[in-house]
């Protein structure tokens, strides 16, 4: 135990707000994610994180706390996303790559013009990879209060959002204002990305997202079990990510800790790679309705 | 403007234009939109790698750019109409090079600067050693797209009926993710990881909603994507921005002309004349 957990790991502040901001951004990525794997989102959560980038670089420009900035151009980015139809199958991959384009233009220029007025190099990499050590505690409770918003919208839509997942038609049938409820669900994922790319960085906010959500979905038969399993696995990725890094400050090379990110990362992978290792071969064809409920994963 | 190593810059910015404009016309026309975001950020993962190694950054380009166009391929789903799957691999992948990425920066003791240029684009400076390399992937690219033009196109357009005719779907999306992971390694030093996305997709995008058919359509790419970057350097120049943002602003204009132009009836009179 003495090596698993080095001697003042928990007495440390940093640490401990790691550990409970870390909990909170895995709990809401891994239960909004279901969601955006069962919508065929991906691309939509990964681009959402890389505009928030822009807000995030934007408020380091004019010196403002990054997850204002996050949020911001998350929800911003996501009513655009609406407007240009990214609930529709066809052509949204390639809209959503335009505004994705233009706002990484923008993030370019706003990180150019912050190194040139202050001349801290790191902020790129601070806003690119995120930095769980050093978020200050004026933000927790920020933090702490959008996941919790988030997910509570998230809980109230459940049904309404699963039904009109699997099939608009339906949901727009039964009187479910389909464009409003994805429009509401959009919004929230903008506020989860912003909260992991605090903890792990803008880019990698993706992984938290996508990544236990997708485990989740191939190993359980219902939504709600998956929301469990993806919620309990992020945490799983998220705090042992946190205890290895703090170890890692004693590996090659000396007095250099490894990124939070990278083992958050590298976790989250493993575990869905596991899922292909479990799974028996099928013998019998495949019935076309089979897995239809909750796995395009 | 035009003198030294500028002209470099303008050699080099018209070869990665014309294999951005024509990877990207296919990458539209195939929906894979977010494999032409993952592999050069991916890309650029390696570039970070190859310089803790104190190796030729290009052979870093090169590896994780083909690994991660092989791993998509390999893990994606081979039947039709599964896309959700093939994202939530692309998007794995994508955030396995990226956390290698990080680990790798914070390691190495390069400065931020470099990883900057990397993501954001360096097109000044160019010497003209780095100039033929690009090129040789380049007319490789190039050659590999032409040879394989027909099929390509008849897995875009017609996907039934490519597989009836014994042509495979998923070989051939292997065979454009590895065209584009070559194409990818040579132009991210110049344009970036985060901005060879827009170079790929804005002017493509354009193109496809101005005419339907597939000449046309992938010369008019080719053509927007050199427009895109010249204007950017001449702008990049004077006022000394990063060139990245010049381009994404200018994908995202074309696009907006293109459906504007496509609003007006433009393609449709084009269309049936």
């Amino acid at each position: 135990m003495h090596y698993l957990f080095e001697p003042g790991l928990f007495a440390s502040g940093p640490v401990r707000t790691a550990l409970l901001v870390g909990a909170v951004v895995a709990v809401t990525s891994g239960v909004i994610g279901v969601f955006t794997v069962i919508r065929g989102q991906s691309f939509a959560g990964h681009s959402l994180a890389d505009v928030a980038t822009t807000g995030g670089s934007g408020a380091f420009l004019v010196g403002l706390n990054q997850f204002w900035g996050f949020l911001a151009a998350g929800i911003a980015a996501a009513a655009l996303m609406e407007g240009i139809g990214v609930q529709r199958r066809r052509g949204r991959d390639v809209a959503t790559g335009v505004v994705l384009g233009a706002a990484l233009g923008a993030a370019a220029l706003f990180l150019y013009l912050g190194t040139l007025h202050t001349s801290t190099t790191g902020a790129s990499f601070t806003v690119l990879f995120g930095s769980i050590f050093v978020i200050s505690p004026d933000t927790v409770p920020a933090l702490i209060a959008s996941g919790i918003i988030a997910l509570v919208v998230v809980a109230l839509l459940t049904r309404v959002l699963l039904l009109s997942s699997l099939s608009s038609d339906l949901a727009r049938a039964k009187g479910v204002p389909v464009r409003i409820v994805g429009m509401v669900y959009l919004a929230a994922l903008a506020v989860s990305v912003s909260l992991a790319a605090v903890a792990i960085g803008a880019v990698l906010s993706t992984a938290l997202l996508i990544g236990p959500s997708a485990t989740a979905l191939r190993v359980s038969k219902s939504p709600g079990w998956a929301m469990a399993v993806s919620a309990l696995t992020g945490v799983a990725a998220t705090w042992i990510g946190i205890v290895l890094a703090y170890d890692s400050y004693y590996w090659p090379p000396h007095g250099h800790g490894w990124p939070v990110s990278f083992f958050v990362v590298t976790l989250v992978l493993i575990g869905y790679l596991l899922t292909y290792v479990k799974r028996p071969r099928r013998l019998a064809p495949r019935s076309p309705h089979e897995g239809a409920e909750c796995s395009p994963a | 403007m035009f003198t030294g190593l500028m002209l470099n810059t303008w050699i080099t910015g018209s070869i990665v234009a014309v294999i951005a404009g024509m990877v990207g016309f296919f990458a539209v026309l195939r929906g894979q939109t977010f494999a032409a975001h993952a592999i050069p950020n991916g890309a650029f993962a390696g570039a970070a790698g190859a310089s803790l190694l104190g190796i030729n950054v290009l052979w870093g380009l090169a590896v994780f750019a083909i690994g991660g166009a092989l791993g998509i391929g390999a893990l994606g789903s081979e039947r039709q109409g599964r896309k959700g799957r093939n994202d939530v691999v692309t998007a794995l992948g994508l955030v396995l090079m990226l956390g290698l990425g990080a680990l790798f920066i914070s390691i190495s003791s390069e400065y931020a600067e470099e990883t900057y240029a990397l993501l954001f684009g360096e097109v000044f400076g160019i010497s003209q050693g780095e100039v033929l390399p690009i090129l040789l992937l380049g007319i490789v690219s190039v050659v590999a797209i032409g040879v394989a033009f027909r099929p390509l196109m008849l897995t875009s357009a017609l996907p039934e009926v490519a597989e009836a005719r014994g042509v495979s779907t998923r070989r051939a999306d292997l065979y454009f993710l590895v065209v584009m992971a070559l194409a990818t390694s040579m132009t991210v030093p110049v344009v970036g990881a985060l901005l060879m996305f827009s170079l790929m997709i804005g002017p493509a995008a354009a193109a496809r909603s101005v005419t339907a058919r597939p000449g046309a359509a992938l010369a008019l790419s080719v053509a927007i994507a050199l427009a895109t970057v010249w204007i950017s350097i001449a702008l990049s120049y004077r006022t000394n921005w990063p060139l990245g943002f010049f381009v994404g602003v200018a994908g995202a204009v074309f696009y907006l002309l293109g459906q504007g132009a496509r609003a007006l009836g433009v393609s449709r009179a084009r269309l049936t004349a």
